[in-house]
């Protein structure tokens, strides 16, 4: 009990002293799970879109491998992009593995088929003869197609946080195409892990301290948007 | 402001839908100021029909002409969009203002700011929904949606309005109101319109003339009255004849009633006209009451009339009596009553109905 306590009383210390390397683990884990996000954002609307407006063979087994995806293990993603980027493998000459830039390819992989998920099942809720009013209101395809993400905007900001918050608390792609490296490729996650092993549960705690307040403000968004799309 | 020039026609549209035909039009046309309502039962085409006329669903085939040129390519048919409007029975508004919505034709068309203020302020007004121009759409009220979709329809000044049911999800009082505003604007503006609806007392208001649907076909077309009084077939004649519809001119009006000349007699309403304006009255065969001639009853009916029976048809538990008092009637009456009276066709009775059951529809054109 002391030790849970002598813990949390040192995560507090470190967090409020705005301990360097701390902050320096949460700013780099900001900014790769951010910028996987932006990625998986484009692939995401655009994918998703189109797959929700069009009709083609195959459709469905589109939809059911993007449904999948969204439970994709992140170390089967890891695992991926590792072979890939392997010394002797396919991409092996762009040497990147063991980079915070391999981190954010594993990363979109993984909140890549979250947000095209998300992102398909909104367009789709859209009332069916909306796209021909739109149509009749006068606008081309691609207004058309425009309106519509207005129209879904607020469950596509669910997409984000939830493709955000996917990457965020992932930690075996991250360890895996990462490294760990010590200021260089070392995120919240991957920290807490390395730093409960070593025993040092005051640093690890405060490392989790702040993943858990990273989530808190995501559910707090995410509830504000539920809140506020109030029924028909 | 109804010419002769057809503002668009088909020909041979042939539509179909998951590999079954659901519209099948040798030739239809639509003339320049006209209103045409589609009616039907539900299945029977009508929204169907509005689509592939308003180039919104893919057409087996078939010929569309509009001011006569053709439209047929997407060029073409893109084109064609921009110059008529769709209001569907749901309103479809977008998740923003009113004044947003009723502008956003105007935006997609991207008209300068100020001409897309004045062209909304006067569509809001129009449709009485001022007050609400910086309300959500969300917040809206059936009827108010229903309104702020129709000022986004003709805030773009469409040559062509095409309605599906605008009102059908509305409650009476709501859609009487808005009825008799859209109307008004569509006189006003001297906009085509095209309606599908169910309703045939709302056709009957709206149309100069009707389309009655069935399977995909249209199976008559014409002015209202023919439409009414020389149904083409059995099933025209039960979907418009359910009730009796008499056309005639206010002779003359009391403490909220009317007089109306028929032609061939008059009858008295509960309603409220100005005296020489044309009306029909439609009156439910359930409300009219047959006696014998020689019974010489009081009652509080104030419409009695010498009739003829032309024709009994059974319909299960009562019959379906079709009299001819110098003008057609129609009576529902029990087995029971048809035997007590021995009626018959050719047999002379009295027909009865209250000056509160006839329905009296005002049609000024």
């Amino acid at each position: 009990m002391d030790m849970i306590l002598e813990g949390l009383k040192q995560a507090f210390y470190l967090l409020v002293t705005f301990d360097p390397e701390v902050m320096g683990i949460t700013w780099l884990s900001l900014k790769i799970s951010g910028t996987a996000t932006f990625f998986s954002l484009f692939f995401g609307i655009s994918v998703g879109t189109v797959v929700a407006l069009t009709e083609f063979p195959g459709r469905r087994l589109v939809v059911s491998l993007i449904n999948t995806g969204m439970g994709l293990p992140p170390v089967v993603a890891g695992l991926i992009v590792t072979i890939f980027l392997w010394r002797n493998g396919p991409l092996g000459f762009l040497e990147i593995l063991y980079t915070p830039t391999a981190m954010i390819i594993a990363q979109s992989l993984i909140a890549a088929p979250i947000v095209t998920g998300i992102s398909l099942a909104s367009i789709q809720q859209l009332p069916r003869n909306l796209r021909l009013q739109i149509l009749a209101l006068g606008a081309n395809r691609l207004q058309m197609v425009w309106i519509l993400i207005k129209e879904a905007r607020l469950p596509l900001l669910a997409a984000v946080m939830a493709g955000f918050g996917g990457v965020i608390s992932e930690v075996g792609a991250s360890i895996m195409v990462g490294g760990n490296i010590k200021g260089y490729s070392r995120v919240l996650t991957t920290a807490t892990v390395m730093e409960t092993g070593k025993g040092n549960f005051e640093i690890a705690l405060a490392l989790g301290f702040i993943l858990l307040l990273l989530a808190f403000i995501i559910n707090a968004v995410l509830t504000q948007v539920q809140q506020r799309q109030r029924p028909r | 402001m109804t010419t002769d020039a057809p503002i668009l026609s088909v020909s041979d549209l042939f539509v179909k839908r998951g590999g079954v035909p659901v519209l099948d039009l040798p030739a239809f046309s639509i003339r320049k100021g006209e209103t045409v309502g589609l009616i039907g039962p539900n299945g029977a085409g009508k929204s169907t029909l509005l689509l592939a006329l308003a180039c919104l669903i893919k057409r087996e085939r078939g010929r569309i002409l509009f001011h006569g040129q053709v439209v047929s390519t997407r060029r073409e048919t893109f084109a064609y969009r921009r110059r008529i409007a769709v209001v569907f029975q749901e309103p479809l508004l977008f998740d923003t203002t009113v004044y947003a919505n009723v502008a956003s034709g105007l935006d997609i068309r991207h008209l300068d700011r100020q001409e897309i203020g004045e062209r909304v302020t006067r569509r809001l007004g129009q449709f009485g929904i001022e007050h609400l121009r910086n309300r959500s759409a969300r917040k809206l009220s059936g009827g108010e949606a229903q309104r702020t979709s129709l000022a986004r329809a003709f805030a773009i000044d469409p040559e062509i309005v095409f309605l599906d049911e605008p009102f059908s999800s509305l409650d009476p009082p709501t859609r009487e109101g808005l009825l008799e505003d859209l109307h008004r604007i569509l006189k006003e503006t001297g906009t085509t319109a095209v309606m599908a609806t169910h309703d045939r007392l709302e056709a009957l208001r709206l149309s100069d003339r009707m389309a009655v649907m069935r399977d995909g076909e249209v199976v008559q077309i014409g002015p209202a009255d023919t439409i009414i009084h020389h149904p083409a077939d059995e099933f025209v004649a039960s979907f418009v004849g359910m009730e009796t519809i008499l056309t005639g001119r206010v002779s003359g009006c009391g403490p909220g009633t009317i007089r109306v000349d028929l032609g061939v007699g008059e009858l008295e309403a509960v309603g409220e006209a100005r005296p020489g304006e044309a009306v029909r009255c439609c009156i439910r065969p359930e409300n009219v009451t047959l006696q014998l001639p020689a019974a010489r009853e009081e009652t509080s009916a104030r419409n009695l009339f010498p009739a003829r029976v032309e024709k009994i048809q059974p319909l299960g538990l009562f019959h379906r009596v079709l009299l001819d008092c110098g003008f057609p009637l129609t009576a529902y009456v029990t087995s029971q009553s048809i035997s007590d009276l021995n009626l018959r066709e050719g047999a002379g009775v009295q027909a009865a109905f209250k000056a509160t059951a006839v329905h009296v529809i005002r049609h000024e054109k």
